[in-house]
C-alpha cells in the first residue's frame, strides 16, 4: 500500500472522512451491543450489586486513555523522524480525546468507589496513575497552546509526548508500589470480582466501541486541522 | 574540557547572582515551615508527614530555579553559540544540569536536616533522608532541564514548566519520601534507594540528550 | 422498568457515570461539528 501517498494532508483528507464515518456507525452499533450485554445479559454482581455496571465505562475508558497516549506518542515520533506535518496533526488531534477518556475513567472510577469503598476518591494505584496521566495530557495540550510558531509547537509537543510515554510505565509501577505499601492488602478498585463471561463480553464490546469512537472523532478533528492549516 | 569549563562558568554566574540561589533555598525553608501552620503542630502528625513535606518542598524549590537554567545564556546569545559550537549539545546540557544541581539541589540536601529537626524527625532517619535527596535531586535537575528547554522563552513560563515537569517528578517523590517512610517503619529502604539510583543513572544517561533535542526545537 | 432505573439503590452512581460520560462524548462531538462548520466557512 502506498503509505506515503497518504502522508500528504490533501490526500489523507477524503480517506479520513470515509474512515471516520464508518467508525462513527461502528461506535454506535458496538455501544448498543455492549450496553445490552452489560445490562441485560450479564448477571448482577454478588458483592457489589448493580454498582459494578459502571465497569462497562470505567475499564474501557481507562484502557483507551492509555492506548491513545501511546498512539499519540507514536505519531509524535513519526513526525520527528519523517518530518511529516500530518503526523504532528494526528498527535495534536488525539490529545483532547485522550484527555477526555482519562477524565471519564477518573469520574466513573470515583463514582464506583463511593458505594463500594465508601469514598469518592481513593489513592488506588490505578486512579492515581490515571490522574497523573491526565496531567500529562494537559501538559501536552498546554505546551502546544503556548507556542505560537506552529513548527516549534508541533516538535516541542512531540518531544514532550515521547518523554511522557517513556515515563508512563515508571510512573505506573512506582505508584503501584507506593499504593501497596500504604494500603496493604487492598483489593484493586478496578477489578470486578470473578468476571462472568457476559461481563467480559460487555466490557470488550464497550472497549471496541470507544476505540471506534476515538478513531472517528480524531479523524474528524484532523480534517478540521487540515482545513484550518491550509 | 568543555564539560568542566561550562560547570565552572555556570557556578560562577550563580555565585555572582547569589540572590537567585538564595531565594530558592529560602523558599524551601518557608514552604516546609508552612505545613505545620496548615495541619497543626501535633508532634506525631508532623513526624509522620516530615519526609513527604521535605521532599515536596525540595521539588518545588528545584522547580523554581529551573527557568534560570537556560534563560541567561539564551538572552545574550551564548546558547545559539553553543548550538553551533563543536561540543555535543548533550554534553553542554549535561554540564549545565550538573551545575544547576550543585547550586540549587545540593544546598537543599544540606539544609534538609535542619528542617527534619523542625519536624522532630527521628535522628536515625537523617542518613536515609539525606541519601534519598542526594540521589533524587540530580534526577529532578535532569528532568527539569528538559522542561526548561521546551519552555524556553514562552509566555506561560514557570507555571507551564511546572505543569509539564511535576507529573514526571512523581516517581522520584514516591521513591524518595517512601525510602524515609520505609526506614521509619523499620523496613530496609535499600529497595527505594537502589531504584532512585537506577533513575539517576537513567536520567543522567538520557535526559541531557532529550534536553539537547528540546533546545534545538526551541531555538531553531 | 423502575427496577432498572433504580439499579439496586445505586442509581445516582450508575446513571451519574453513564450520564456524564455520554454527555461529555456528545459535547466533544458537538464542539467538533461547530469547528467543522467554522473551518468550512
Amino acid at each position: 500500500m502506498k503509505w506515503f501517498w497518504y502522508a500528504s494532508p490533501q490526500t489523507f483528507y477524503p480517506l479520513a472522512g470515509t474512515v471516520a464515518r464508518i467508525c462513527a456507525v461502528l461506535a454506535v452499533a458496538l455501544t448498543l451491543a455492549g450496553l445490552y450485554v452489560g445490562f441485560f445479559v450479564a448477571p448482577t454482581d454478588a458483592t457489589q450489586g448493580e454498582a459494578y455496571r459502571i465497569i462497562y465505562l470505567h475499564v474501557p475508558a481507562a484502557w483507551m486513555s492509555m492506548f491513545l497516549y501511546v498512539v499519540m506518542a507514536l505519531w509524535a515520533a513519526a513526525g520527528l523522524a519523517f518530518n511529516t506535518r500530518l503526523s504532528f496533526m494526528m498527535a495534536r488531534a488525539l490529545a483532547p480525546t485522550g484527555a477526555l477518556f482519562t477524565f471519564i475513567a477518573l469520574w466513573t472510577g470515583s463514582l464506583w468507589g463511593r458505594p463500594t469503598w465508601g469514598t469518592y476518591w481513593v489513592w488506588d494505584a490505578r486512579l492515581t496513575s490515571e490522574l497523573i496521566l491526565l496531567f500529562l495530557y494537559f501538559g501536552f495540550i498546554a505546551l502546544q497552546a503556548s507556542i505560537d510558531d506552529r513548527r516549534r509547537a508541533d516538535r516541542a509537543g512531540a518531544l514532550l509526548a515521547i518523554v511522557g510515554v517513556v515515563n508512563v510505565p515508571i510512573i505506573y509501577f512506582s505508584v503501584k508500589w507506593w499504593n501497596t505499601l500504604h494500603q496493604g492488602a487492598s483489593v484493586s478498585l478496578t477489578k470486578a470480582p470473578s468476571m462472568a463471561a457476559a461481563m467480559l463480553t460487555g466490557m470488550l464490546l464497550m472497549t471496541f466501541a470507544f476505540w471506534a469512537y476515538a478513531i472517528a472523532v480524531t479523524l474528524a478533528r484532523v480534517r478540521c486541522e487540515i482545513r484550518e492549516q491550509g | 574540557m568543555i564539560f568542566k569549563s561550562i560547570i565552572g562558568r555556570d557556578i560562577l554566574v550563580a555565585v555572582r547572582r547569589r540572590a537567585d540561589v538564595g531565594t530558592a533555598l529560602l523558599f524551601f525553608v518557608i514552604v516546609a515551615s508552612l505545613f505545620p501552620l496548615g495541619v497543626g503542630a501535633e508532634p506525631e502528625l508532623l513526624r509522620m508527614i516530615a519526609p513527604g513535606v521535605i521532599w515536596v518542598a525540595a521539588l518545588l524549590s528545584c522547580l523554581l530555579s529551573l527557568p534560570r537554567l537556560f534563560e541567561g545564556d539564551h538572552a545574550d546569545g551564548t546558547l545559539e553559540q553553543m548550538l553551533l559550537g563543536s561540543a555535543p549539545l548533550g554534553v553542554v546540557v549535561g554540564a549545565k544540569t550538573l551545575a544547576h544541581w550543585i547550586v540549587a539541589g545540593l544546598p537543599l540536601v544540606l539544609i534538609a536536616p535542619l528542617l527534619a529537626l523542625q519536624y522532630d524527625m527521628d535522628e536515625a532517619l537523617y542518613p536515609v533522608l539525606i541519601l534519598s535527596l542526594l540521589l533524587g535531586t540530580p534526577v529532578l535537575s535532569a528532568i527539569g532541564a528538559i522542561g526548561a528547554a521546551l519552555t524556553l522563552g514562552l509566555r506561560g513560563g514557570g507555571v507551564l514548566l511546572a505543569l509539564l515537569v511535576l507529573p514526571l517528578y512523581a516517581p522520584v517523590l514516591i521513591l524518595g519520601a517512601g525510602a524515609v517512610a520505609a526506614a521509619d517503619a523499620g523496613i530496609d529502604p535499600a529497595a527505594q534507594l537502589l531504584l532512585l539510583g537506577a533513575l539517576l543513572v537513567l536520567a543522567g544517561a538520557f535526559a541531557p540528550w532529550a534536553g539537547a533535542a528540546a533546545l534545538r526545537i526551541s531555538i531553531e | 422498568m423502575s427496577e432498572f432505573l433504580a439499579m439496586g439503590g445505586y442509581a445516582w452512581y450508575v446513571w451519574g457515570s453513564y450520564g456524564v460520560t455520554f454527555a461529555l462524548l456528545a459535547l466533544e462531538v458537538m464542539l467538533l461539528r461547530k469547528r467543522k462548520r467554522e473551518a468550512k466557512a
